[in-house]
């Protein structure tokens, strides 16, 4: 078991997500920043999908009840055990009764503990990801408060083998933050004028402090719509359309840009101006509030190479741990 | 005597009021006990407390009412007999 001494701001259970359920209005959820949540899987021997802790922002404080291997990944998260410091995208022992402290991330958003077995919580609709707006899954369908418990499962792997992993420097991602986020623009943008479909990835834009799991609202200049003739089954404002689903990552317009995320609606009547690509939906859940975002159109083709360099980059990772 | 400084735990929004139309919940030279509240700071649609660790009296506000702040700024100096 693991006890919470202390949930942090917003600490909740997330794995890969759960799917299929698009359709019905079920966003995936799941972790925002998964390549974090898969390097902090495999340093204890975890598969890809079992489940982290999602901490934002400042983290939880932990006491094991039994013997476990742990790690962090993702934004660099301050954490000692009993005192002693515990590094970034390490695996690290963990004695029973041991516990855990951590402060807020000196850089980034959200950083990732996994466990050895992973956290072992009901799976619902085929996922342990929290979905907090519905109150499904994860602890309670909640974020983790102080006197909450969390059973972990089994992993095999040998605890020996794995404590003292780390994740090579070169293969982690950099939270560079002035790297443009790459999106693929669509499906309608053809409702913006060619000036502001030109500012989109033109101009910075500032992650405000409502930006959260369902979506990064950003604060820019005014976009402006073509104007037109209200189509029937659209609503009225000029930044509706007839009904379209939402891809995850997609940049929707109702005044300012919303980036949806992994638990926004799925679909809806608000026009989508482009969508950010899988790979860097990683860096964006990575981005804190008051810093600025910049877009770069690309093609869905390199939109393709970049998921691949993306999964080479956590092989690579895999490949150099002992399992 | 003894100077402290409360930070913010978490980036975002500073709030020296519970509401728009409500009174500040402390001004300098206001006597605190720990646990009050003294602020807020909003972030992902959430309000969180600042408390007073301890006893003290308010010697300083640093930070104004509705700014943009980071992790770790020093909000309010308190200043207790110890």
């Amino acid at each position: 078991m693991i006890d919470v001494l202390d949930g942090g701001i917003s600490t909740t259970v997330q794995d890969l997500g759960r799917f299929g359920h698009y359709h019905i209005g079920v966003p995936p959820s799941g972790a925002m920043d998964r390549f974090s949540h898969e390097v902090a899987n495999a340093l204890v021997g975890n598969e890809p999908d079992a489940a982290t802790l999602e901490m934002t922002y400042a983290g939880a404080d932990l006491r094991f009840d039994e013997e476990c291997v742990v790690a962090l990944a993702g934004a660099p998260m301050p954490a000692r055990l009993d005192g002693e410091d515990v590094p970034m995208h390490e695996a690290v022992r963990v004695d029973a009764g041991q516990e855990l402290e951590t402060e807020f991330t000196t850089e980034g958003a959200r950083t990732y503990l996994a466990v050895s077995g992973g956290v072992d919580v009901p799976e619902v609709m085929g996922s342990r990801s929290t979905y907090t707006l519905v109150g499904i899954g994860g602890h309670e369908g909640r974020t983790l408060e102080a006197g909450d418990a969390l059973s972990t499962g089994e992993n095999g792997a040998s605890p020996d083998a794995v404590v003292g992993n780390s994740a090579p420097e070169a293969h982690l991602r950099d939270f560079g933050k002035g790297d443009a986020l790459r999106i693929v623009v669509g499906l309608c943008d053809y409702r913006l004028t060619d000036e502001s479909r030109e500012e989109l990835c033109d101009v910075g834009w500032t992650v405000t402090p409502e930006a959260d799991r369902v979506g990064y609202r950003l604060e820019g200049p005014e976009l402006e719509f073509v104007e037109r003739e209200q189509p029937f089954g659209a609503g009225t404002d000029p930044s509706n359309v007839v009904d379209v689903g939402y891809p995850i990552g997609s940049i929707q317009l109702p005044q300012k840009p919303i980036v949806l995320m992994r638990d926004a609606v799925t679909g809806g009547g608000y026009a989508t101006v482009g969508t950010v690509i899988s790979a860097d939906r990683d860096l964006l859940a990575q981005r804190r509030t008051h810093e600025t975002v910049h877009f770069e159109s690309v093609t869905v083709e390199e939109a393709l190479d970049a998921r691949r360099a993306r999964r080479e980059a956590l092989d690579a990772i895999r490949d150099a741990l002992e399992r | 005597m003894a100077t402290e400084y409360l930070t913010a735990s978490m980036p975002g929004v500073f709030y020296r009021r519970p509401g728009p139309d409500d009174p500040s919940f402390v001004e300098v030279g206001d006597e605190v006990s720990e646990g009050d509240t003294v602020g807020l700071v909003g972030v992902m649609k959430n309000f969180h407390e600042i408390t007073a660790p301890r006893d003290g009296t308010v010697t300083d506000i640093l930070v104004e009412n509705e700014s943009e702040i980071e992790a770790g700024r020093e909000l309010i100096e308190l200043t207790t007999d110890d």
